[in-house]
């Protein structure tokens, strides 16, 4: 029994098979690795399989879901308390700012009718949960207890209380995907708050933090600053908070001044997120007008056209005539 | 026959299991720290019932738990089949180990696996990972004999509550 000593498993001789099947497994994952990569259908899998997956989620996010019921139960009453008089305060200043942004916020919306621009300082936005489930070390996504069912759309922007903290990635029956903003492959278009100087934030290799690598170095950038979204790119509407920058320093090469963010929203805590409905107006160029030139019953005959120069004026173009009579001529003589 | 198919729904179970703590977060500063469940889930039963595990099971394995991951198919189907292979063929030699010996084996296909995962990634255009990418092939050697032994014991119990 504990020793099987057959050829399935052999002490020391390897198999052949073995290996080629190997071969095989490995070449097929390349294959598919590839294929999602380049084609990116993971996503389509996925959609389809959401019947397993979506399950799976839930229930792996019933333990975090379940410490925190914990925490709430077993939390002294001191402290849930405290804890609600510190947001009845928050509550109380916001609503006193709001009420004071009233008045501005309706006057601008006379004077933006009056200049007669389409936008608009009202938020259209629905609350998501967070499901806990990890997604990968190192890998700074989030999953939503919210998906196609809810009308989620990839691209749709993902902000807490304090600021953005990403968009969606990937959209299920009912969940969604978000990618984080200090994800190493995100960038965010923002604005530096106190000069208005424009550059972009990407997420960090390590850590929860932003960097800024490309800052002109005769830039006034200060450790302090904050940082809002540009709404270039039309990815992200402007004016909203993303992060505060920490220190600056040169880039070895020193063509740069490269600064470190840390994010304004709360990355690891939220548990209630918005996600924005409207997408910010895509602000580009306008895209190329499909039909230029004139129109096609006014095109030359493309049949005619190449005979034309030669028919209608042989002494405006005489060199490629001669040209290409030289060459007949020469391709005749041989 | 009832016993078979105990013991074939005991390793589905554990094989669903591993993929479930795979999924579940750790609570922040902890999350560096999280092993590979179903990389140590597998090497358990390639140690422990060689003819079942095969190449093939690996590599569904993988593309199951890339499915729930979501980042890329075919890179944990990729790192669990090439592991299984390692650890089939030194299986023989690997089951004689003391435990102490058998962890430290259990580190190597730990860290051949963070260097296969960092290739994929790299050729995939993602930058270098940070220092604390090398924990969990470490926490993952340490657990080791636990699980060993747990999975051990609850399987040898299995049987005999099914006897």
């Amino acid at each position: 029994m504990a020793l099987n000593r057959d050829d399935k498993s052999p002490l020391f001789a390897p198999g052949v098979a073995g290996t080629l099947r190997l071969i095989v497994y490995l070449a097929l994952a390349c294959v598919l690795m590839v294929l999602d990569h380049r084609g990116g259908w993971l996503g389509n899998v996925r959609y389809g399989l959401s019947l397993v997956v979506e399950p799976v989620y839930r229930i792996a996010g019933l333990p975090s879901q379940g410490f925190q019921a914990a925490t709430v139960a077993f939390a002294d009453r001191q402290r849930l308390t405290e804890q609600n008089q510190r947001l009845r305060e928050d509550l109380l200043l916001a609503n006193a700012k709001l009420n004071r942004m009233a008045s501005v916020a309706e006057q601008n919306t006379r004077l933006k009718e009056l200049l007669d621009t389409q936008h608009s300082l009202s938020l259209n936005v629905q609350l998501a949960r967070l499901i806990g489930v990890d997604l990968g070390s190192f890998r700074h996504r989030i999953v939503l207890n919210v998906g196609a069912r809810d009308k989620v759309q990839p691209g749709q922007v993902v902000i807490d209380a304090r600021g953005v903290m990403g968009q969606i990635v990937e959209v299920m029956p009912t969940t969604a995907v978000a990618m984080l903003i200090t994800d190493p492959n995100h960038a965010i278009p923002v604005t530096i708050e106190r000069t208005g100087l424009r550059t972009i934030a990407y997420g960090s290799r390590a850590g929860d933090m932003l960097t800024l690598p490309n800052i002109p170095v005769s830039a006034d950038v200060q450790a302090g600053d904050k940082l809002v979204t540009s709404g270039l790119g039309g990815r992200f509407p402007p004016g909203f908070p993303v992060g505060e920058i920490r220190d600056v320093a040169q880039t070895a090469s020193g063509t740069f001044l490269a600064a470190q963010a840390k994010p304004a929203a709360d990355l690891d805590r939220s548990e209630d997120v918005l996600l924005l409905h409207d997408l910010a107006e895509s602000a580009g160029p306008p895209p190329p007008a499909p039909n230029v030139g004139p129109p096609s019953d006014m095109k030359p005959d493309p049949n005619v056209a190449p005979t034309l120069p030669s028919v209608t004026s042989p002494t405006a173009t005489p060199l490629p005539a001669r040209a290409s009579t030289a060459a007949t001529s020469t391709g005749a003589t041989p | 026959m009832n016993r078979l198919r105990v013991r074939q729904l005991w390793f589905a179970a554990t094989l669903l299991m591993s993929l479930f703590l795979m999924l579940i977060p750790l609570p922040g500063p902890l999350t560096p720290f999280k092993p590979y469940w179903p990389a140590l889930i597998l090497l358990y039963w390639c140690l422990q019932s060689g003819d079942r595990v095969t190449l093939g099971l690996a590599f569904c394995l993988g593309v199951a738990a890339d499915l729930f991951d979501g980042v890329l198919l075919g890179e944990q189907a990729l790192r669990l089949t090439a592991m299984v292979f390692i650890a089939l063929r030194f299986r023989s030699r690997l089951r004689f180990f003391p435990m102490w010996q058998q962890s430290l084996a259990v580190l190597g296909f730990l860290v051949n696996d963070r260097i296969l995962l960092l290739l994929v990634r790299v050729f995939g255009g993602d930058p270098l990972p940070p220092v604390e990418y090398w924990i969990s092939p470490v926490v993952g050697a340490a657990l080791w004999p636990f699980v060993f032994l747990i999975l051990d014991d609850l399987r040898a119990r299995l049987r005999i509550h099914d006897a």
